[in-house]
Parts: structure tokens; sequence; C-alpha cells
């Protein structure tokens, strides 16, 4: 799947230190992935919501001013997604360096 | 008796007899399972229970009418109180579960190697709970005597025997059961007079559908609703009255603040583990939403119901005194819902030109209804829709649910802070687990005595509830946690001076905009002052970190709580909206408090030096959510 994987030796998950350079891949892509998340999280509601709102407005969704419909609606239905979106991506990728808590 | 009267205490003995025998079964016997329900509860329930624990009765009662009133600007709190739950999932709830410990103040303590940030944690845990405590206990009291007709005093106690029935038997355990229950009961509650309600108006339903839809006559129904409230001189219901920065700083207070609340982080202790932390904040967020999506909808047709329906209607005194049932009017008369609600005070109509109809219009000197009580449109909501009296009965039982679901959860926090936080951790180190339980059900019992005092005798501080939880949430705990996860470097004089910059800033913001600091406020404050200083005294002493300074500091603050108390210092006047720092008002005042925090903490953090090197392995540690590499438990209770 990556580099990390078939340069180390497979990372192992009880009672043991996990590799540094394992622990640092995990962190950067866990933050990267918070990064994109929390952007779209800001987008949605600070952004469309209330900074763009009057320009959205121009555009509607049903019968709703689309920066409305983001305040009142949209941003919530954003919201669930991201949390379910990042629960999923994590455990791929704790699965891909071997941190699955599957098991626990 | 009429039928809603009786159905009405129907629902609530049948609920409440519920709720006592889920405590029963639920019983807590180790202090993991009154503390942490055993780390047990599969993340699904535990959305549901955070929903329900996070859900107050101002969710459920006010908040759809509160956007029915303010439009967009109601927005704020659809926001605010849904997208903490983000940060919550991404930046704190798995790395706390990793963490493995019971209380938002062992986090702090541990973390920062230090009584001292452990001991401010605890007294912001107690403030910001006891705040919010005394509005839900208010809230029991006023639900029992608008709807069975008792009064208010005896409601507050009864709602509070309850809870404390199930939260002494069964601690955080029996807490956590029972709420799923009164989540199940509350959003049943909430939804079936919203689906009628959608039905009636847009044809439609799905309310978060009828929301965007038309209105009978083929215009949208924003903009039917809009035109209507110009022509009677109100606001458009699409504009709102915030300044955007005003809005901006509000919402995000209200999310920082969501994630920074104890009583919810602490529900993300109880899942088994790190990754059903992620999954249990993203349940809870899919229960909230249910009810958080459908609000702004319901706002929407309770406002333009009302003014279909009441506005230039004939006022029928025959209907007001009884004499003719409300069904035999002819059309145009004023529905039969105005007449009962007006017997309870929450609406109110003066015929002021005197031509027998109601106007309903934004001037107050033309405006005819004097009294529109914001609760009023969900409260009303099954009789406007004509639905049978058994729903009216659920609507007060998922009210009463609301209120003492989300109690329960704050009594957890206030019980396990002073029993765990402070005796165990601080004063009393030595102390067995039996004793620790004990102390623990104790403190619920006191909690309970002090918030049904004030539930009856509601201080001024209970209306600034929103501003204070949020605003102190934000601004004390949510920096802390936030670097205590993701910076290594953060140290214990960052996280001191943090907190209290955030806590002592935000706080004095709104006491002056929200309560005005009089003699006797001063007075208060100098007391809790005096409180504070002298738990630190003591507990610093076994660390041997103790100064005389801080008891001199303590009997000071204790000299000056006397004098405010008899009301001999100055007061200041209450400070008015203009004089609001950058036109925040004091609900949005907790994000400048929080980036004030953030400043201070690192800057000071900076300037002293590194935390110790297994301080700085704990956070790698808690990291790696997923993993067990080392035991985290430093000093875990038996189990």
């Amino acid at each position: 799947m990556t580099d990390i994987m078939d340069t180390s030796t497979p990372p192992r998950t009880e009672d043991h230190d996990v590799p540094e350079n394992i622990t640092k891949a995990y962190w950067r892509e866990n933050l990267s992935l918070m990064g994109i998340l929390l952007t779209i999280w800001f987008a949605v509601s600070f952004g469309a919501g209330i900074l763009a709102r009057d320009w959205l407005d121009q555009f509607s969704i049903g019968g709703a001013p689309l920066g409305f419909w983001f305040a009142q609606q949209g941003a919530i239905f954003v919201f669930v997604a991201l949390i379910f979106v990042y629960s999923f991506r994590m455990h791929q990728i704790e699965k891909k360096y071997g941190m699955s808590d599957d098991n626990d | 008796m009429d039928p809603t009267l009786l159905w009405t205490a129907f629902f609530v003995i049948a609920t409440f007899g519920l709720y006592i025998g889920i405590a029963v079964w639920a019983r807590a016997g180790s202090t993991d399972e009154f503390y942490v329900a055993g780390h047990d509860v599969p993340p699904l329930f535990n959305g549901m229970a955070t929903a329900a624990d996070w859900m107050s009765a101002a969710s459920f009662l006010s908040m759809a009418g509160i956007i029915a009133f303010s439009g967009y600007d109601g927005s704020v709190y659809l926001m605010g109180w849904t997208g903490g739950y983000v940060l919550l999932a991404l930046l704190l709830a798995p790395y706390l579960r990793k963490f493995g410990k019971f209380t938002v103040p062992d986090f702090v303590g541990d973390r920062y190697y230090s009584q001292a940030a452990r001991i401010v944690a605890v007294i912001c845990a107690l403030f910001i709970s006891f705040t919010y405590i005394a509005g839900q206990m208010r809230g029991v009291g006023i639900a029992f005597s608008n709807f069975l007709h008792v009064p208010i005093e005896i409601g507050v106690i009864v709602g509070a025997i309850i809870v404390l029935f199930y939260a002494v038997l069964g601690g955080m355990k029996g807490i956590t059961y029972t709420q799923v229950a009164q989540y199940c009961v509350l959003i049943f509650a909430f939804m079936v007079p919203a689906i009628f309600l959608s039905l009636q108006i847009t044809g439609t339903p799905i309310p978060q559908l009828g929301f965007i839809g038309n209105a009978e006559n083929g215009t949208p129904l924003l903009l039917n609703l809009d035109r209507t409230l110009v022509d009677l001189g109100f606001q458009p219901y699409t504009e709102g009255l915030k300044s955007k920065i005003d809005v901006f700083a509000i919402a995000l207070a209200l999310m920082v603040g969501t994630a920074g609340l104890p009583h919810v982080i602490i529900r993300f202790f109880t899942v088994p583990k790190a990754s059903d932390a992620r999954k249990s904040a993203g349940w809870a967020l899919v229960f909230i939403a249910i009810l958080y999506t459908t609000a702004p909808a319901v706002a929407v047709f309770a406002r333009s119901n009302f003014i279909d329906t009441v506005n230039e209607s004939t006022y029928s005194q025959e209907a007001a005194r009884g004499d003719i049932p409300a069904h035999d009017l002819p059309e145009g008369s004023t529905p039969g819902w105005f007449y009962n609600w007006e017997n309870t005070g929450l609406l109110g109509f003066t015929d002021l030109n005197g031509d027998g109809r109601i106007q309903y219009r934004a001037d107050p000197a033309t405006n005819e209804v004097t009294t529109l009580d914001r609760d009023i449109f969900v409260l009303a909501n099954p009789e406007i829709g004509g639905l049978p009296a058994w729903v009216i009965g659920l609507v007060v039982a998922g009210g009463l649910a609301a209120a003492l679901s989300t109690a329960a959860g704050l009594l957890m926090v206030i019980s396990s802070a002073v029993s765990h936080d402070l005796c165990k951790k601080v004063l009393l180190p030595n102390m067995s687990e039996t004793q620790e339980l004990l102390i623990a059900r104790s403190a619920a019992v006191g909690a309970v005595l002090i918030a049904i005092l004030a539930g009856i005798y509601p201080p001024g501080f209970v209306a600034a509830v929103v501003a204070f939880a949020f605003g102190l949430a934000a601004a004390s705990f949510f920096p802390v946690i936030f670097l205590g996860i993701f910076w290594k470097r953060m140290n214990k004089e960052g996280a001191i001076t943090g907190m209290a910059t955030g806590l002592l800033m935000t706080g004095a913001y709104i006491v002056h905009f929200k309560i005005g600091f009089s003699s006797i406020v001063m007075g208060v404050l100098a007391v809790i002052l005096a409180i504070s200083a002298f738990i630190l005294f003591m507990g610093t002493r076994s660390e041997g970190k103790s100064t005389p300074a801080l008891l001199y500091a303590a009997g000071g603050f204790a000299l000056l709580g006397l004098l405010g108390l008899i009301g001999v210092l100055p007061s200041i006047p209450m400070g008015t909206s203009d004089q609001w720092f950058l036109g925040i008002s004091p609900e949005g005042f907790g994000t400048v408090g929080m980036f004030c925090s953030f400043a201070v903490a690192t800057i000071v953090a900076l300037a002293t030096k590194a935390p110790p090197q297994e301080v700085q392995d704990l956070v790698e540690e808690i990291r790696i959510p997923s993993v067990h590499a080392h035991p985290v438990h430093t000093d875990a209770p038996a189990e």
C-alpha cells in the first residue's frame, strides 16, 4: 500500500513499542486527514452559513436561499458525514499501520 | 378531569417508573462502574445517551421558539450546538478515552503534573455544572406547574428525587441506560407533532423537506413567511439582526464550548476503546441532528401557522369563557388552542383598538398579542396540528426527559469532581474504594439539594446560563485539553495561566454585561475565590509547594466577600450593548477568551521549562489511540 509497509518490519500491536517511524507516519496521516475535514467543517458552517451567506443566497435549494439553508440545515448534515468519514478513514489508516483496536 | 391532564399524568408517571426500573437494574458496585459505567457501553447506546445528556429542556422546549422569533440569527444555536461534535470526535474524544481515566480534571492534573492545575479544573467543572443544573431544575419545576397544576416547588423536588434516585444508585451506569430511554421518549415526543405539522402545512411528512418546500399557495414557505413578516412590520425571517462578527463569535464559542463541557466529555470515557469514542461521537450527532434539523422546520411551520390562524382572527369571548366548544366556532375565529394557552399565561391578547380581532404586529403600540412565550411553539404544536390529547401528554414527558437526562449528567460531573478529583486525588489520597463511593454518593445528594434550592429560588445567573457554561468551557477547558494532546511542549505553567486567563476574562465580561458587578455579586465572587484559594492551599500542601500567600489571599477574599455580601462595596453599573468589545455579545465572548487563553498558554509555556520526559511519553502514548503499548493507568483503581 505504501512505502512504509515495504521498508519496515511488520508492526506489532500488543504490548510492544511501535517503531518510531511508523508512529510518525501514522500521526502525519492522521493530522492531514484532520486538516482536510476541519477545513470542510469551517467551510460549510462559518463559510457558507455566515461569511459567504449573502452571496450564496442568490442560489436556492428547494424553496430556501442556499446560504440560509446551510446555516440552518446543511451544515449539520455535513457535520454528521464528517465524523463518520473520519471514523471510517482512521480505521483504515490504523489497519494499514497495524494499530487497529478491533480485537480489544 | 380533562383528558389532557390525565394523559399527561399517565405519561409522566409511566416514564418516571421506567427510569426507576432501569436504575434498579443498573446498580453500580465499583468506582469504575460508578464513574464510567465500567467502560463497556456500546457506541450506539453511548451515542443515544450523549444525545439525551446533551439536549436539555432548552433544546427541546425553547430552541424551536427562539429560532421562530429570531429567524436567521437562530442559526448560531443550530450550528453551534452540533458543530462541536466534529471537534470532539476529531480532536478530543479518542485521545481522552485512550488516556483512560474518569474525569476531565484527571486529565488536566496528570497531563500537567500539577495539583494546582487539577484544582483549577475542578473549580471550573463545578462552576459550569452548577450553573447549568440550576437551569434544568427550574425547567422541571415549570413543566410540572404548567401541566400537572402542582406548585413549582413540588415539581422541582419530585424531579430532583427521581434524578437523585438513579444517579446515586446507578452512578454513570444507571444514568447511561436511563438516558437511552429518555432519548427515545424525547425524540418520539418531538417528532410526532412535527411530522403532522409538516403534513398539514407543506404536504410532506418529512419536516426537513417541508422546510424547503412550498406553502399551499405554491410559493416557497420561507418566501411566504418573509413577505408576511415584512407586511406586519417584522424583520424578514431569513435576515438577522445580529452583526456578522457576533454571529461568527457566538457560533464558534458554542461549538468550542460544547467540545469542552465536562458532562459531554465524560460520556466518551464510558465506551470500551478509542475507536469506539469516534463512532460514538458520530452516533451522538446523528441522534442530535434528528432533533436539530427538525427544530428549524418546526420554527418556520409554527410561525407561519401562528400568523395564518391568529392574525386578524375574530376573538370569541364565549370560547374564552368555555361557554361554547372551540370546534363550533365560525370560520375566521381565533382557533381553540389560543384560549387554552391563554389560561396558562404563556399567551395573552389585549384588544387595543376594540375591533374584537387579534392584530399581531411588530410595533408594540399596535401589537395585540401582548404575551407570546417562546416555548409555546413546541408546547402548542400538538393542538395546532389537531392531534389527540395523549400527544400533549407525550410532549410534556419528552420535555421532562430532556431536563432530567441533562441534570443527571451534570450531577455525575459534580459528584465525581468532589469525590474523585477533590477528595481522592487532593485531600484524602489514602481512602478506600468503598469510602470513595460513599463520598461520591453523598456528593450527589448534596449537589441535588443545592440544585433544588437553585430551582426554587433561581439566582440571577441562571438567565445567563448559556453564556456562562459555554463561554467558560470554551475559554478554560478546550485550550488546555487541545494543547495537552497536540503540543508535547505544553507545560503546567502554560496550562494554569491559560485556564485562569480564559476563566477570569470571560467570566468578568459576562458578569459585567449580563448581571452587573453589584456589591452582592462581587461578594459572592470573592467568596468563591476565597474557597478556591483555600482548596489550592490545602491541595498543594501535600506536594510541599504550598505558600502561606495562598492562605493570606483566601483570608483577604473572604473579608472582601463579607463586605460585598453586606452591601458596602461600590457597584459598577451593568454594561450596555453599545459598549461590547468589537460588537461581540457576552454569548460570543468565549471565542475571544479562548484565543487569549491559547495565546497566554503558548507564550508562558515557551518561556518556562519543558514538561518532564514521562509526561511527553504519555502524550506520545495517547496519540496512538488504538494501541496499548504501555498501560496508561498510573494509579488505576481496583477493577
